[in-house]
């Protein structure tokens, strides 16, 4: 078992930075989640972990081990790709060996070791199959599974569910997480896919152009988000922003007014972004006037988007909810779980 | 109206190079095939197999052309392939290589032969700079019409360099159909370069490489010009003599004949490739 330390990584391709100063602590066991839109550097940073890019400045260390300048086949760890690069020339039980020949282990703990991983994941009816004879799901398993017998403290996973189907990734998500339960490695996990980061992660690390933005439990970061980014990033739907600023106890932005019971001194006069989240807002008798754009019935719930003076908002409702486009209601916001950004920096408030 | 133009597009866009094939290919082949088994004065009659077979030079052509083959192909497929993986390691300035490998491919047989005829005669650049620089003092006959072993290897020198470039592009072309995934999950799962490039590499490469040995093979049985620059007639070769007869000796039959026996063996190396080298059905991704 090991934990993962990336301590000040820079990487530059050409003359774009891609990864700047990045440094983050993987605990032994952990599951981290890196989650960005693409192109923060999310794959990047993996890669410097497994080796497959050198980094133009700082250390990675895996355990005690400072791993910067090896080969990826010397670091001890194993990987799921997003392709899952399963080998087509291979079976499936050649494939999920594949690690462990390399490594010139005796043939008789290959088999064992190769039944294990088959039985872990499914796949024993299909150890003698071509991977062109699998399907999609099948075949991502066999890529864990290729990565999970190598008994590497550290695995580090790419995207591996964005080339399933919705009801798969469903699936494969659980799957996944009660893998980690069971063999514990310490794991990275990359993904765009917020509601994967918040499902899975024991962390996440929410990273935007190269750099981390903010790093935190799922709760945590679903509740108080560091910036506006982090906030409009995370959650379905995105947290809510409306621009204003508090004068006479109240926070006023363009053609809305909210009331505020106990204004902060410090935040008087100062120009800010109000977060909120779809579900921190209820439909009320009275309270802040709104005007309903769309109402979607969710099954479970209902999304009523509203105009708030200028600034379209999604509010989570009951399912029975009964409003109409076009009608006038009136909003109530839960004070405790607003959340203030500084309207210049997008950066978080502290209270 | 819409379904009867796409019927016959395809038909109508294979036309040309069918035409191509059946002017320039197929009936070639056939009055080839007519004149090897018609006799002289008319009749069907295999006596121009019987002269081919019992021709002086038939052995020693059979021989040489057997020998060139198993000293070319396997030589010129191992080269392009280290040239190949060379380039492909996309170190500084692999650009360079692929077109310095590839210049041969612009110079025609009959040329690239003569220019090796020129490295290689009595008076020829090799033997003037072995001379200069004093490593001998008469010039060595690598071409004399006894010294069999200096013959072959000029002849494998000037062929190895005059079509490796071939299998080297085609080989280039192959690797760069394999995803990079692949070389890094093997990089990553423990397999050093060149654990990488057998057990990964070569099999994913087999498509390439299969057409790459059919191509070179035909190659090698119809190796002609080559021979005839650097050894003339001091070294028979199926296709020479093929040509022999037909332009010194006047007989077309016979002439055809060997081009027959040519046509079958190629199709006999051709079919032993794809068994051998063919891609399992459940290889196969759909």
């Amino acid at each position: 078992m090991a934990s993962i330390t990336i301590d000040g990584v820079n990487k530059i391709f050409g003359k774009t930075p891609a990864l700047k100063d990045i440094s983050l602590e993987i605990r032994d066991g952990e599951f981290m989640v890196l989650l960005g839109p693409s192109g923060c550097g999310k794959t990047t940073l993996l890669r410097c972990v497994a080796g497959l890019e050198q980094v133009n400045a700082g250390h990675v260390k895996i355990g005690e081990r400072d791993v910067t300048g090896l080969a990826p086949r010397d670091r001890n760890i194993a990987m799921v790709f997003q392709s899952y690069a399963v080998f087509p020339h291979m079976t499936v039980g050649g494939n999920i060996g594949f690690g462990l020949r390399m490594k010139r282990r005796p043939k008789d703990e290959i088999a064992k070791r190769v039944q294990e991983g088959a039985e872990l994941l499914g796949l024993v009816p299909f150890l003698d199959r071509y991977p062109a004879q699998l399907s999609g799901g099948q075949r991502q398993r066999v890529a864990v599974a290729r990565a999970l017998v190598m008994d590497a403290p550290v695995l580090l996973m790419d995207e591996p569910l964005s080339n399933l189907d919705a009801l798969l990734r469903l699936q494969a998500r659980a799957d996944l997480k009660r893998l980690h339960k069971e063999v514990k490695r310490t794991t990275i996990y990359v993904t765009h896919d917020q509601v994967e980061a918040m499902s899975m992660g024991d962390r996440i690390a929410v990273m935007r152009e190269g750099a981390i933005e903010q790093l935190g439990a799922p709760m945590e970061i679903y509740d108080n988000p560091a910036t506006q980014f982090v906030g409009g990033f995370i959650g379905s739907p995105p947290m809510n922003f409306l621009r204003g600023a508090v004068r006479d106890g109240s926070f006023a932005g363009e053609g809305f007014s909210l009331p505020m019971s106990r204004p902060r001194a410090d935040l008087q006069g100062r120009e800010m972004v109000l977060g909120v989240r779809a579900e921190h807002i209820t439909i009320a008798g009275d309270g802040v006037p709104a005007r309903v754009m769309v109402v979607e019935p969710l099954g479970s719930h209902a999304l009523v988007t509203v105009l708030v003076g200028k600034t379209a908002v999604k509010i989570q409702a009951p399912i029975d909810v009964a409003v109409r486009p076009d009608q006038a209601i009136n909003l109530r916001f839960d004070e405790a779980t607003l959340r203030w950004m500084d309207a210049g920096t997008g950066s978080a408030i502290q209270h | 109206m819409r379904a009867r133009t796409e019927q016959f597009l395809p038909f109508a866009l294979l036309l040309p190079s069918i035409g191509f094939l059946g002017l320039l290919i197929v009936i070639p082949m056939v009055q080839a095939l007519l004149l090897a088994v018609m006799a002289e004065g008319g009749g069907f009659s295999l006596e121009n197999f019987q002269r081919m077979f019992a021709d002086v030079n038939f052995s020693d052509a059979w021989r040489n052309t057997l020998l060139l083959l198993i000293l070319i192909v396997p030589l010129q497929i191992v080269l392009a392939l280290c040239m190949a993986l060379l380039i492909n390691s996309r170190f500084r300035g692999h650009g360079f290589f692929l077109y310095v490998y590839a210049i041969p491919l612009a110079i025609s047989d009959l040329a690239a032969g003569i220019l090796w005829l020129a490295v290689f005669t009595e008076r020829g650049y090799l033997n003037s700079t072995l001379q200069n620089a004093g490593v001998i003092s008469q010039p060595i006959l690598f071409l004399s019409f006894d010294n069999l072993g200096g013959i072959l290897t000029a002849i494998v020198i000037a062929e190895s360099w005059r079509a490796t470039a071939i299998v080297l592009i085609i080989l280039i072309a192959g690797l760069q159909l394999i995803p990079r995934d692949f070389f890094e999950a093997a990089d990553l799962f423990g397999a050093n370069r060149l654990r990488r490039t057998v057990h990964v590499v070569l099999p994913l490469l087999r498509p390439s490489l299969q057409s790459a040995l059919i191509i070179r093979t035909i190659f090698a049985f119809q190796t002609f010009a080559v021979v005839f620059a650097l050894a003339g007639r001091n070294m028979p070769v199926l296709a020479g003599e093929a040509y022999t007869w037909y332009a010194t000796n006047r007989n077309e039959h016979v002439a055809a004949a060997y081009a027959v026996l040519l046509l079958g063996l190629t199709i006999v190396a051709t079919v032993v490739y794809l068994r051998v080298l063919g891609l399992r059905e459940a290889e196969v991704q759909r």
